[in-house]
């Protein structure tokens, strides 16, 4: 179940694509070209690279608001993820959904969704009609530590246990539940713990880590699709950015940020790459200016886009 | 699936073929028990569905029969049943969640609004969302107020969402059988005092549209719009004006709250020219109050007197049987208030 070298210079790639995206989404939300809530996954990105390439395509991914990286690494196109920034008809949900709203079902890609802990029965429910068919498929649902403390993740995982649900449960724990910490939010801090209380085996890892959170997550997903039902993964991570755009952050010290931009997952994973000898400086520069120009091409086609017409007000809304 | 070729049955009044008299528990238990046979991607969860056969009896013999993948006992969690039964439907299923009274989808209220009704607009049409909601609906059998609502009118204001409520048992199974072909999100709401009243039920296969509303009684003085378990009511008042008072009364069933089929309302009403709407919930922002509103814009020039309204009182329904049926409509409330603009 390893990397090859060519996955792992593509976990940088897609980190790095990740990283360059949200920054121009910071951009244009602050020159009002986006609207709505932003969270951006600055900080998060190697948990996307893992589940690139640990979480097979046929299998059903879904996630919570802080959606933009997931997107990205199931492979949704980064100029119809911009245009649906934009809110522009080309976006990935015509325009109906916004930055909180991706999905692509061709890709398995449920979709983000909003209201903190909602999707956690979809999930639930997406692995139970592939458990009904009889089908192997598995689903993979991120969650952010703030959902682990609101009723539907009690209900969800509970669930999930008693009906053994083929159902990898990650939560990203980037330390923070909008401005709250997890240990003034959650009694017991260790996440991962409650696991026990559903019946399935619980485990915590470094999810700055590129190759362990894919050795992991690889190893979840292999569990699951056994028939042994479900599994939890709390991945520690940290976010560099506020909860959403707008955040004056008043709860953590500069200080705090900075000494976790040293631990920066995207250079620590490059470093790893040179140390390995997988690549140069000189590559991972190349791969950096390609993923400027790839996210330049994306906004050239999302700004270029049309909007939707009036007439989209009043489709997909009943069949 | 089997092959599957119903009648198309908009009202009772229009059938005259073979018929069973059935219950509506009964009529409503064959729509799902046929669907089932019929569709193997049908399936049933909630509490107390499978080895306890539903708390209103409706899905007894089910778990027999079907087995427990098909008809899943779920744990008293209703925000994760409905949740579940959405991805489900998504992933290509189509669920019928049960939620056993409607005064727990309040629980679920969010997994109902935000998921259900919402994901398929929201996503830009990706997919569906297949899915029935069964649950009951009603008060008026003491059980206080946390488990006596009729918020139908709640749930209806939700664009994405159908709201069905039968009243008689040839409606509950047709309704019941659309809905679950339907790929739209229903709530499918039954009334819990409605279950043993019998009535005639086709015997070949037929379905009732969905969104349709039906003339229970016609009449020429007045227009009576309602639903659900004041069908019986409006129909008895209407009964008692006609032999007491010589007064001749239309009553519509809405039989759906959303989508609203108000055309047979105005048609009724440009020949009236006046009506009472009665409903068990509640008057505040309430389907009466949307009927009412709905006459006075597209049908103001028709208007003899201003529209009345039969609801529950606006207070918590108490325990005290007397007072809980002081709080509810009935038929002497509605001939009052026809009296009153007569």
């Amino acid at each position: 179940m390893a990397m090859t070298d060519e996955e792992k210079i593509e976990a940088y790639r897609l980190m790095m694509t990740v990283r360059r995206f949200e920054e121009r989404c910071a951009q244009l939300y602050s020159e009002g070209d986006i609207g709505g809530f932003l969270h951006l996954y600055i900080g998060q990105e190697a948990i996307a690279a893992a589940l690139r390439f640990a979480v097979p395509e046929d299998d059903n991914v879904i996630t919570a608001y802080r959606d933009h990286g997931v997107a990205i690494a199931r492979g949704l196109p980064i100029e119809k993820l911009m245009a649906e920034m934009l809110g522009k008809v080309t976006g990935v949900s015509k325009g109906k959904g916004g930055s909180m709203h991706l999905a692509d079902v061709d890709r398995r890609y449920w979709g983000g969704y909003a209201v903190v802990g909602g999707h956690l029965p979809l999930a639930a429910g997406l692995a139970l009609a592939d458990q009904y068919r009889g089908d192997d498929r598995i689903t993979v649902c991120l969650m952010g530590d703030g959902s682990t403390n609101i009723g539907y993740f009690h209900e969800a995982l509970n669930l999930a246990g008693v009906w053994d649900l083929p159902v990898v449960w990650v939560i990203e724990n980037n330390e923070y539940g909008m401005g709250t910490s997890v240990s003034r939010a959650s009694a017991n801090p260790d996440l991962s713990a409650r696991a026990t209380a559903y019946g399935m085996p619980g485990k915590k890892v470094d999810g700055d880590d590129v190759q362990a959170t894919y050795d992991a997550m690889a190893e979840a997903v292999e569990h699951v699709r056994s028939g042994n039902g479900p599994i939890l993964l709390e991945a520690m991570t940290y976010r560099f950015r506020g909860h959403s755009m707008g955040d004056p952050e008043r709860y953590r010290e500069k200080d705090e940020v900075s000494k976790q931009e040293e631990q920066d997952p995207i250079k620590l994973w490059g470093n790893h790459l040179i140390n390995e000898g997988v690549v140069n400086s000189d590559r991972l520069d190349e791969i950096e200016k390609g993923a400027e120009k790839a996210v330049d091409e994306a906004v050239r086609f999302a700004r270029e886009s049309p909007l939707p017409s009036p007439e989209e007000l009043y489709t997909d809304v009943y069949v | 699936m089997s092959t599957f070729s119903p009648t198309v049955i908009h009202s009772e009044k229009e059938y005259t073929g073979e018929t069973d008299r059935k219950s509506v528990r009964q009529a409503i238990s064959d729509a799902l028990w046929e669907e089932m046979e019929r569709d193997e991607n049908v399936f049933i969860m909630g509490e107390e569905v499978g080895v306890w056969g539903g708390t209103y009896a409706v899905t007894r013999g089910f778990y027999d029969h079907f087995g427990e993948r098909r008809v899943r006992d779920t744990p008293i969690s209703e925000m994760v049943i409905v949740g579940a039964a959405v991805g489900a439907a998504m992933n290509g299923l189509r669920p019928i969640a049960e939620i056993m009274t409607i005064n727990f989808a309040f629980v679920a209220f969010d997994a109902i609004v935000n998921h259900a009704a919402k994901v398929r607009y929201m996503f830009g049409g990706q997919f569906t969302v297949p899915l029935v909601i069964r649950t009951t609906t009603g008060g008026g059998r003491q059980l206080g107020a946390t488990h006596s609502h009729s918020p139908e009118a709640l749930f209806a204001h939700f664009p994405g969402l159908y709201v069905v409520t039968p009243s008689t048992p040839f409606d509950a199974k047709g309704l019941l059988l659309s809905a679950i072909r339907d790929d739209n999100p229903v709530l499918f709401v039954e009334h819990s005092t409605l279950y043993q009243n019998r009535g005639l039920v086709p015997t070949v296969d037929y379905v009732v549209p969905l969104g349709k509303a039906d003339i229970k009684r016609e009449g020429s003085d007045v227009t009576i719009v309602t639903y659900a378990k004041m069908v019986e009511i409006a129909l008895d008042a209407a009964e008692r004006l006609q032999d007491e008072e010589g007064i001749s009364a239309e009553v519509i069933d809405l039989r759906s709250l959303r989508p609203l089929d108000l055309d047979p309302v105005l048609e009724s009403f440009k020949k009236t020219n006046r009506c009472v709407v009665v409903e068990e919930g509640h008057p505040f922002a309430s389907v009466s109050g949307e009927i009412a509103a709905r006459i006075q814009d597209e049908a103001f020039d028709w208007m003899d007197a201003p529209v009345k309204r039969v609801n529950q009182e606006d207070v918590p329904l108490p325990y005290s049987r007397e007072l809980e049926q002081s709080a509810l409509p009935n038929a002497d409330k509605v001939i009052a208030a026809v009296k009153e603009i007569m």
